[in-house]
């Protein structure tokens, strides 16, 4: 039994570190101009395209080494990933900046649209699938029964931890992550002081759609299979995660998808499948009516 | 004022008054061609159109339908029961189709076969199976494939009897078609004294089952059976590899493409799966002539396309057989008299079934191809 519990637990945070990286998106969106970015699934989901086109690119000029390959791809797919982000933001949602807060957010509904649907076009619509990268697992004997980790399902973590430190590191560390602070504490102020908002929003756009993109990356890796349709769950999932830990709370959004993934791998372990889903949503409104902004997020304050 | 007015109602009249002559300057026979075009079983979708593409193309080099060409039209459903109903609202009323060949998905066939009955013209599934799409009373509603009753039992019968499990796990993905095939089987594995050791449902669109694979795990269970489509059942089983568990998976005709080899990461987690289809099509005498047609084009005619043909040559049948187009006289031609089409001799009961049925068992082998058994 203790084997079991444990690999559920490892099944609960993979799938939770993955949740956790597209929450990112969703909760930088939200810090720092207040609107949900609800084409944020359909980006993990180009980028999930990108990767498997830069692995079969990679594999056609004779690159099969597995730490070339996934260079080779997270560079690739990061890359085009974040130039998504900047168009998406530039197109849909700079135009929309100074008008009501209800426009953007269909006008992000409409991108997530045109995302899923031009791809649906250029790439056609069938399942898509790549081989097995990294074959092998880890077995680890447990009291009476065994934990198996596949090799990948390691990868992700260790990536996953490593994108949120690089991200921590940029937000905390650097010029270019105090223009971030700065602008989400308050937009006009920072502007006065000589920051250009309009260009600090255009990268946390990029940085959002790149981690989403690293999601993209290592769940092509895990699952090996997606198609145009991809984004719209998983999104949904995140966007709960970000609520959860707090939106607008980078740590907050890590720590709502661990417990997502978490939550729902044990609680298909013990109970039922069939519920998984009820009981986090159940969950996500528990948290809400005891802690409205969520677990790390900070109580908004009304000014009178 | 007034007057302006009055002018755009008489254009409005005249463009209006032209789009519906348009419409009645139809002289072909139009036929819907009703499926997943997109989405994740897309590939089902392309089976039913080649299908009935080339059958369509065959029949009016032939002469066509008492002297009338026949014209397809495809509808796209994605496997969604709303856009199954609009989608069939749109073929029996914009683009005037005379029968129907479709759905795909069961739970999309059941509600848009209600609007082709209520406008009076026949359809036929080429791969619905639920047991509910016949029994509903419906005149016009045709299938060409068997039903999960059929289906589960065939595959009930073969774990007891073949794999001589004793511990199966029923997994389904809460979908119409899949909860139905389950349930069939779960049936026949309990009357075979077979109590299932679990019985759970998966999300559709979802990827990661491990948190289900490690409670199929706990249970130690020899047969795992599936009852869904192939998007859902290659994560599934790769998971299920990948976390250690080699107890046999089995399924049913949701994974009929070789799509299912992709989405299962390769040939070697597809490798030994087990599913339950009609006895290979291909293999039969009658459809020599077609097959060879295919692939000529570069096609392999797998899964459903030919279903999809004889969909179509038995609608031609139907109204070349009745002289006439209208449901009700074809439903009673086609329940009365046999139709000779691509896959054999094909005779239907009074519910629209047919009156044999062929489920056979097929293994996946390690190089991405299934072989009956």
């Amino acid at each position: 039994m203790d084997g079991i519990f444990l690999q559920q637990m490892i099944n609960g945070l993979t799938l939770g570190s993955v949740y956790g990286l597209i929450a990112i998106g969703y909760t930088m969106v939200y810090g720092i101009i207040g609107m949900i970015n609800f084409a944020h699934g359909e980006v993990y989901m180009v980028s999930a395209y990108l990767a498997a086109i830069a692995i079969a690119v990679l594999g056609f000029f004779g690159v099969h080494s597995f730490p070339l390959v996934i260079l080779g791809t997270l560079i690739f797919t990061i890359v085009v990933t974040g130039v998504y982000g900047f168009a998406i933001e530039r197109i849909a949602y700079k135009p929309l900046r100074n008008s009501t807060r209800l426009a953007p957010l269909i006008s992000a509904i409409g991108m997530s649209l045109i995302l899923q649907n031009y791809v649906q076009l250029s790439q056609g619509a069938r399942q898509q699938g790549i081989p097995t990268m990294l074959e092998g697992s880890l077995r680890l004997h447990v009291g009476e029964g065994f934990v198996m980790i596949t090799y990948t399902k390691l990868f992700i973590i260790a990536a996953a931890i490593a994108g949120m430190l690089a991200l921590t590191f940029i937000i905390q560390r650097t010029r270019l992550g105090r223009m971030c602070r700065a602008t989400q504490q308050d937009r006009k102020m920072a502007q006065i002081l000589g920051i250009n908002t309009d260009r600090v929003i255009s990268y946390v756009f990029v940085i959002g759609a790149s981690m989403g993109a690293l999601a993209g990356v290592l769940i092509t890796l895990n699952y090996g299979t997606f198609d145009f349709y991809a984004g719209f769950i998983i999104g949904i999932k995140a966007f709960t995660a970000a609520v959860l830990g707090g939106i607008g709370s980078l740590p907050g959004a890590m720590l709502g998808g661990l417990i997502l993934g978490v939550a729902e791998a044990q609680f298909s372990g013990m109970v039922n499948t069939d519920y998984k889903d009820v009981f986090s949503f159940s969950l996500l409104v528990l948290i809400l009516i005891f802690r409205p902004q969520g677990l790390l997020g900070r109580p908004q304050v009304t000014k009178v | 004022m007034p007057h302006k007015s009055f002018n755009k109602g008489v254009l409005a009249f005249a463009v209006a008054s032209a789009m519906s002559l348009s419409s009645f300057a139809y002289a072909d026979v139009v036929i819907g061609v009703a499926g997943p075009m997109t989405g994740g079983n897309a590939a089902f979708g392309e089976q039913l159109w080649r299908g009935a593409e080339q059958a369509v193309a065959d029949i009016n080099a032939a002469g066509g339908i008492n002297g009338e060409k026949i014209k397809l039209v495809k509808a796209d459903d994605a496997c969604e029961p709303k856009q199954a109903v609009a989608v069939a609202n749109r073929l029996v009323d914009s683009d005037k189709a005379v029968a129907v060949v479709g759905h795909f998905c069961s739970s999309s066939t059941m509600p848009a076969s209600e609007v082709y009955d209520e406008a009076g013209i026949i359809s036929i599934t080429p791969a619905s199976t639920n047991p509910q799409v016949t029994e509903r009373g419906l005149t016009g509603e045709f299938r060409m494939c068997g039903r999960d009753d059929q289906q589960g039992v065939v595959a009930g019968d073969y774990i007891v009897d073949t794999l001589k499990a004793k511990k199966v796990a029923v997994i389904h993905d809460k979908d119409t078609y899949g909860q139905g095939l389950a349930d069939a089987t779960k049936m026949e594995l309990n009357k075979r004294g077979v109590k299932e050791v679990l019985y759970e449902g998966l999300t559709r669109g979802e990827k990661d089952f491990n948190a289900l694979v490690t409670k199929i795990r706990s249970t130690g269970a020899e047969v795992v059976y599936f009852g869904g489509l192939h998007a859902e059942a290659g994560p599934l089983v790769r998971q299920m590899r990948e976390q250690g568990v080699t107890a046999k998976f089995v399924s049913g005709d949701g994974i009929v493409t070789d799509e299912f080899v992709g989405t299962a990461g390769g040939a070697q987690y597809a490798k030994g799966v087990l599913m339950t289809f009609g006895a290979d099509p291909r293999q039969i005498p009658d459809g020599k002539a077609v097959i060879e047609k295919f692939r000529a084009n570069g096609y392999e005619p797998e899964g459903y396309t030919l279903y999809s043909y004889a969909s179509i040559q038995t609608i031609a049948a139907a109204f070349a057989g009745a002289k006439s187009t209208e449901g009700a006289k074809a439903s009673a031609w086609l329940k009365a008299n046999p139709v000779s089409t691509v896959m054999g001799k094909k005779e239907f009961d009074a519910k629209g079934d047919l009156k044999v049925s062929d489920y056979v068992m097929y293994e996946w082998d390690d190089a991405g191809k299934y072989k009956q058994l």
